[in-house]
């Protein structure tokens, strides 16, 4: 069949499910489960049976569903007893569900109605929670799991506790991919941050600035990889003698340089060419917010400065700054996210070598180059566990700029 | 402590002008009241006197200096703004210091000078809040203290009570009145508020499409305005304003059931129309046969006011006392002093003298 067709069909399938499902659920809630009437005794005791045996018909397969999948071998592993324990949890959630719903006292038809909508929300936020758990709470804990065993022969695998971790923490390149992430954090975010904040104020009031704020928003729309390969070009080295098309060669020579440098592999400075290009796409996004936010400052605050005698910088720093920090750490937090999970330009430009190892590039290098899911799995960890807590504070942040 | 003066002073946006050459002249210590309909220019020019916008031409000094492109801060003036326009940031404390500290005072004069005028304006309790904590009166006194401690030769004052609830604005009203007297300073006051406009200045100046309508004291524009705009304008109820024609040396007024008006004013040619400007205070209505009838009565206690139409479609608001009733669609006839009626041209609305 013809891919735009199949595409097609897709979406539609897709539209229709969401809006059959949305219909339909919101349909059996309110004509089957808590209709809104009132019920006597004797319904209510029917109507828990039923209950009851739905959660049955529909907990007991599921659990069949997940021990045929997952569990290879004996019940009694480790790996057995997780997933018992996971059947018995869905088994549960099901039964106490039925419970729930279905009460053997008599309710009148405004209780219905009331209890209708306590699971209204619920039956709106599922699909999102559903396809959360199944596309990220799910791999966390397959990968905190893949990080404590060993993969052996014949698709089994070993409970090895922390070996991954110590054999990783004693590895140079992991060090060296911890010790340039952690340059990463700190200078991306903050030239980031700076750039876009400069940028924002410096275009506010001008009559091209508009096409300025286009253009270094431009690059944003460039995936990671495409920005690599254009900086890759542009610290392009030919050999002595020879025309260099790389610009920053080019440059070189053209002040006085003799031989030629190969930019990406200078240790050390070769981190930072790196991540100029990083550099060069998020400056275009904290651009774009830090402009909005600096347009929401009131403007008496600042000609009451003006009155009060500030000169443009203090304007800038002790009036306008200010006002605006929460949204400069909600970009400054999300752009170092960003960071902390950076890959395709590592991997595209030097693939680590020349001393520019990073953590993801690192991770994929275990992963899928040495195939060894243990360790790969454990330095996801690692990433995932650095991310964490400037993810929860980067929530809190927007959600107290919300206020 | 300083007069303004301006000269000839203009604002034009591109080829827009929106200030028409104003010639002003406000005494040291004088508390002159700039008011006028929405977008007549009151808060642009009061803008071009504090130096946040731009004289295209004309001069503006304050005292004997020429501040027409001085820089804001160098013009000895303070501002206070309709949105108080506080440093969400600071505590109130630093709002008021700012300024000062801008100017490299030492620390221990900014903390006198807060202290001061908190003081002044009994925000002591206040001055380690932050301004989102303060409600809306508190917030303006804020503003009025961060005023008041730069020691400013000139107060400037952009509809500060706008924001603020009936009750609460005539307080502050009152507050700023008082500071005035303490203080002593110029004062410039921008309002749409007749009333503000009334109570607190010495001088009122009526702007209207960029242009100085009329100067003078409070008093001096209520008796005798020199145009129907002014007239109109100044006043609470408005003066209501009849067509009147010139008839043997008075003004007959159809409205009034041809009710001939006797005046020594130097009225047009005979047959001419003219505008009879009557003020509600200086009516009143007695029942009687007549073509005019009382539509609605709003009784606010102490007086009432009485919406009356005319036969020529003409309305009339009269204040009378509360007490005496009078039905709705009751026919009135109305009296009044001769010497009280005011005559406008009806062209030019120039008053007639």
């Amino acid at each position: 069949m013809n891919p735009a067709l199949l595409g097609l069909i897709t979406i539609a399938t897709g539209v229709v499910g969401c809006v059959g499902y949305f219909y339909l659920s919101n349909l059996i809630l309110d004509t089957f489960i808590f209709p809104a009437r009132d019920i006597g005794e004797s319904e209510a005791r029917t109507r828990r049976t039923i209950m009851i045996v739905i959660a049955i018909a529909v907990s007991l397969p599921l659990a069949f569903l997940i021990m045929q999948n997952f569990l290879s071998g004996s019940v009694l592993t480790l790996s057995g007893l997780f997933y018992s324990l996971v059947c018995l949890v869905v088994i549960w959630a099901a039964f106490w569900c039925a419970r729930k719903i279905g009460p053997t006292e008599p309710s009148t038809s405004g209780q219905n109605i009331n209890r209708a909508n306590m699971i209204r929300p619920w039956l709106f936020i599922f699909p999102a929670f559903f396809a959360l758990s199944l596309y990220l709470a799910y791999p966390v804990f397959e990968t905190l799991r893949l990080s404590l065993t060993d993969r052996l022969p014949g698709n089994r695998y070993e409970f090895v506790g922390l070996d991954n971790y110590i054999q990783m923490f004693n590895e140079p390149k992991f060090w060296e991919s911890m010790r340039n992430n952690m340059l990463w954090l700190i200078v991306v975010p903050a030239a980031s941050t700076g750039f876009g904040l400069l940028v924002a104020q410096l275009t506010d009031r001008i009559k091209w600035g508009n096409i300025a704020k286009s253009l270094v928003f431009m690059p944003m729309a460039i995936s990671f990889v495409g920005a690599s390969v254009i900086w890759k070009l542009v610290y392009d080295a030919r050999p002595e003698g020879t025309e260099q098309i790389g610009v920053l060669n080019a440059l070189y020579i053209w002040f006085g340089g003799v031989e030629p440098q190969t930019w990406l592999t200078i240790p050390f400075w070769n981190n930072f060419f790196l991540m100029i290009v990083l550099i060069w796409i998020q400056t275009g996004f904290a651009m774009v917010i830090l402009s909005a936010a600096l347009r929401g400052i009131p403007e008496e605050t600042v000609e009451a400065a003006i009155v009060d005698g500030a000169n443009p910088f203090q304007i800038f720093f002790k009036i306008k700054v200010p006002q605006i920090k929460t949204t400069i750490l909600v970009v400054w937090t999300t752009i170092t996210i960003a960071v902390l999970k950076v890959f395709d330009i590592v991997f595209a430009m030097t693939n680590g070598q020349w001393e520019t190892q990073v953590l993801a590039n690192y991770m994929f290098d275990k992963l899928f180059r040495a195939n060894d899911w243990g360790m790969g799995s454990a330095s996801a960890m690692i990433i995932m566990l650095l991310v964490t807590p400037i993810l929860v504070w980067n929530v809190r942040n927007a959600r107290k700029e919300m206020q | 402590m300083s007069g303004v003066t301006l000269k000839n002073a203009i604002k034009r946006y591109g080829d827009i002008q929106v200030i028409h050459g104003v010639d002003l002249t406000i005494e040291e210590g004088e508390f002159c009241v700039f008011v006028g309909p929405s977008g007549c220019g009151k808060s642009t020019l009061l803008r071009m006197i504090a130096g946040l916008e731009e004289t295209s031409d004309g001069q503006i000094n304050i005292g004997q200096r020429d501040v027409t492109k001085a820089d804001p801060a160098d013009r000895g003036v303070a501002m206070v703004f309709q949105t108080y326009a506080l440093y969400p940031h600071m505590t109130v404390e630093e709002n008021m210091g700012f300024g000062l500290k801008m100017n490299g005072v030492p620390k221990s004069e900014i903390n006198e000078k807060v202290a001061k005028a908190a003081d002044i304006l009994q925000l002591g309790p206040y001055l380690k809040r932050k301004p989102k904590a303060l409600s809306g009166g508190q917030r303006q006194r804020v503003a009025i203290g961060r005023a008041i401690v730069r020691g400013p030769e000139v107060f400037l004052f952009d509809e500060p009570l706008s924001n603020l609830d009936a009750e609460l604005r005539v307080d502050m009203r009152v507050e700023i009145a008082r500071l005035h007297k303490e203080i002593g300073a110029t004062m410039i006051y921008v309002t749409h508020d007749q009333v503000e406009a009334m109570t607190l200045a010495d001088k009122i100046v009526v702007l209207r499409a960029g242009v100085i309508e009329q100067v003078g004291s409070p008093m001096d524009l209520y008796q005798d305005p020199d145009n129907r705009f002014v007239a109109g304008f100044i006043g609470s109820p408005s003066m209501n304003f009849l067509e009147g024609i010139v008839e043997g040396g008075a003004v007959r007024v159809p409205a009034l059931d041809n009710k001939s008006i006797a005046t020594s004013v130097s009225l047009p040619s005979e047959g001419s129309k003219i505008t009879v400007g009557l003020r509600p205070q200086n009516l009143s209505v007695n029942p009687g046969e007549s073509s005019v009838v009382v539509d609605i009565r709003e009784r606010l206690g102490g007086v009432a006011y009485d919406y009356l139409s005319t036969a020529t479609g003409e309305r009339l608001v009269v204040e009378t006392k509360g007490d005496d009733f009078i039905a709705s669609g009751t026919h009135v006839t109305i009296e009044f002093a001769p010497q009280t009626a005011m005559f406008f041209d009806a062209e030019t609305e120039a008053r007639l003298r």
